[in-house]
């Protein structure tokens, strides 16, 4: 690298503030032009912020998981464009700007869980020692350690669940999106789930983008509830969620019951 | 399987008992096989057939069968394996390009319509110039061998879930990572099936190319040795048959040894192959 190319240290640029993801005016119609036509997002703009933690909740077929797609680069918008790490999202996908656990766990059941773990670490092609550190540390943190050399087959639903999880944590993207991960879970290990995420999101400055059914997940874990109404699909509220701590006391606080009867009322409108 | 022999010998000597020696004839068509010692041979005088030479002052004839399965069996290995990569080649062709699909599939069911009489003579013909005459017998068995794995291996490629495919696009896996980390594996409880189907349609393909294409030292070729001596030695045909159903079982085998390691820990599929 030549002398002038290379920065001067101290004019090194401050840690990256600027938006994660932005969703700007998006329709999405299925099966544009037959019978079957859906319209399932109409109008849709969301902008997801460098290290924020966004929650969309809405009824059942309202489009979250839709619009959580079209962010993955998985279906393309009708209308409209999205954005992903200041890229069109189709360029952040093949720059694996993310990481995704789907609402179905969708572990290839002929991989013991470990090997699941380190399916998108292999296809970055990280080194064998590696993958498998990495891989036990993530199973660690989602409980599930001891099962490493069992195969998807022999684990219950939540426990699926939380390997998807670990997977789509393994990778450690700059970008998460999660849809209803915890929604197999017992309450027990689904508050300390949400324990470990806010750690692992505040450590990384991972921005998240959060799909639930709980209101009071929503409001524990956000910097932001969107909330989306069905038929078609579109964004009517978009609520700031500022608690004292994101903790025990956290739960405990009038902020925070304060935030769910506000969603809760967002939701009914 | 030492069952299955056990209810086959049963059968076969159960028939002979009760059966009429003349067989049962039903308006005018025989429904059911002759009984008597010409057209079905005590289990025992098959057995000790195999012990007696095959001429007199000559070699046992197990010994005859068992070298004739051997020659054989390297035809249908070989053409079970080309068979086995063609049929891949094509399924993975056929998943990659949704028009190959359209335009291939039909004519690969229709391959397999043609009649093998009409086939080998054209086959048999390019022994000797193109490639050495057994190698021609080995193209008939890989013809008959590709179809299931083609078929089979088809639906087992195109097995995953929406889900599984959206994972893979969205680690920014191209086609044939695809392929490899998720299409292949899913398509391992499919292969197997078609696999057994291939190894039987090699057998039959070996045996009966060898007797079209006249080819010597197989156990096609024996078979029809020793039928034209059906009415002086009516045991001696059996012999031969037997080594025919050997292969098919070496086959099978093979199939089970690679296939048990591969899926110990994965549920089957319910698999009708077309
Ligand atoms: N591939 C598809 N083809 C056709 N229609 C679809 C498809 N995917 C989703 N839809 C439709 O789009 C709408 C939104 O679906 P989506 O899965 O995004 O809902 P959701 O908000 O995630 O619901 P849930 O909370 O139940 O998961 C639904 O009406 C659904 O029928
Ligand atoms: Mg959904």
């Amino acid at each position: 690298m030549s002398e002038l190319a290379s920065p001067a240290p101290d004019i090194v640029p401050a840690p990256e503030r600027a938006a994660s993801v932005i969703v700007d005016d998006v329709t999405k119609v299925f099966n544009q032009g037959r019978s079957d036509e859906v319209l399932a997002l109409s109008g849709v703009s969301l902008t997801v912020g460098g290290g924020e933690f966004v929650s969309l909740i809405g009824p059942s077929g309202c489009g979250k998981s839709t619009l959580l797609r079209l962010i993955a680069d998985l279906i393309e918008p009708t209308t409209g464009t999205v954005t992903v790490a200041g890229r069109p999202a189709g360029q952040a996908r093949r720059d694996q700007e993310y990481g995704i656990a789907f609402q179905q766990a969708g572990l290839f059941e002929w991989r013991t869980v470990r090997r699941n773990v380190e399916l998108p670490l292999e296809l970055r092609g990280v080194s064998k020692a590696e993958r498998r550190a990495r891989a036990e540390e993530m199973l660690e943190l989602v409980g599930l350690a001891d099962f490493a050399g069992h195969y998807p087959g022999q684990l219950s639903g939540g426990m699926q669940q939380r390997v998807a999880i670990a997977r789509a944590l393994a990778v450690q993207p700059p970008l998460l999106l999660m849809d209803e991960p915890f929604g197999a879970l017992d309450e027990m290990t689904r508050e300390r789930l949400q324990s470990e995420l806010l750690g692992i999101c505040a450590k990384t400055g991972t921005s998240t983008v959060f799909v639930t059914h709980s209101i009071s997940e929503a409001v524990f874990l956000s910097g932001r509830v969107v909330v989306m109404s069905a038929r078609p699909g579109r964004i009517t509220a978009s609520i700031e969620v500022e608690l004292p701590s994101r903790d025990e006391a956290g739960r405990q606080a009038p902020a925070y019951f304060e935030k769910i009867t506000e969603v809760r009322q967002a939701l009914r409108s | 399987m030492i069952a299955g022999l056990a209810v086959a010998a049963l059968l076969w000597e159960g028939y002979k008992a009760a059966g009429d020696p003349e067989g049962t004839v039903l308006f005018g068509v025989r429904v059911l096989p002759r009984a008597d010692d010409l057209s079905m041979p005590h289990l025992w005088t098959i057995g000790q057939r195999l012990a007696d030479p095959e001429m007199t002052g000559g070699r046992p004839v197990w010994l005859v069968v068992l070298q004739a399965c051997l020659f054989t069996l390297g035809i249908t290995a070989a053409g079970f394996a080309a068979g086995t990569v063609i049929g891949l080649v094509l399924a993975a062709a056929m998943q990659r390009f949704r028009i190959v699909e359209r335009g291939l599939l039909p004519y690969v069911v229709l391959s397999q319509t043609v009649p093998l009489v009409a086939l080998a003579p054209l086959i048999a013909g390019w022994g000797g110039t193109l490639m050495p005459s057994w190698a021609t017998v080995s193209v008939i068995a890989a013809y008959l061998a590709f179809f299931p794995v083609a078929v089979g291996m088809l639906r087992g490629l195109q097995s995953p879930s929406a889900g599984g495919v959206e994972l893979m696009r969205s680690y920014a896996a191209g086609w044939w990572r695809t392929l490899v980390k998720l299409r292949f594996p899913a398509a391992l409880p499919y292969l197997f099936p078609a696999l057994r189907l291939a190894g039987a349609a090699a057998v039959v393909g070996a045996v009966v190319g060898e007797i079209s294409t006249g080819t010597r030292g197989g156990i096609g070729r024996l078979i029809i040795e020793y039928s034209r001596e059906a009415t002086s030695d009516p045991a001696k045909v059996y012999t031969a048959m037997l080594g025919a159903a050997l292969l098919g079982l070496l086959v099978a085998g093979a199939v089970s040894l690679l296939e048990l390691p591969l899926m110990r820990h994965r549920r089957h599929v319910e698999v009708v192959t077309l």
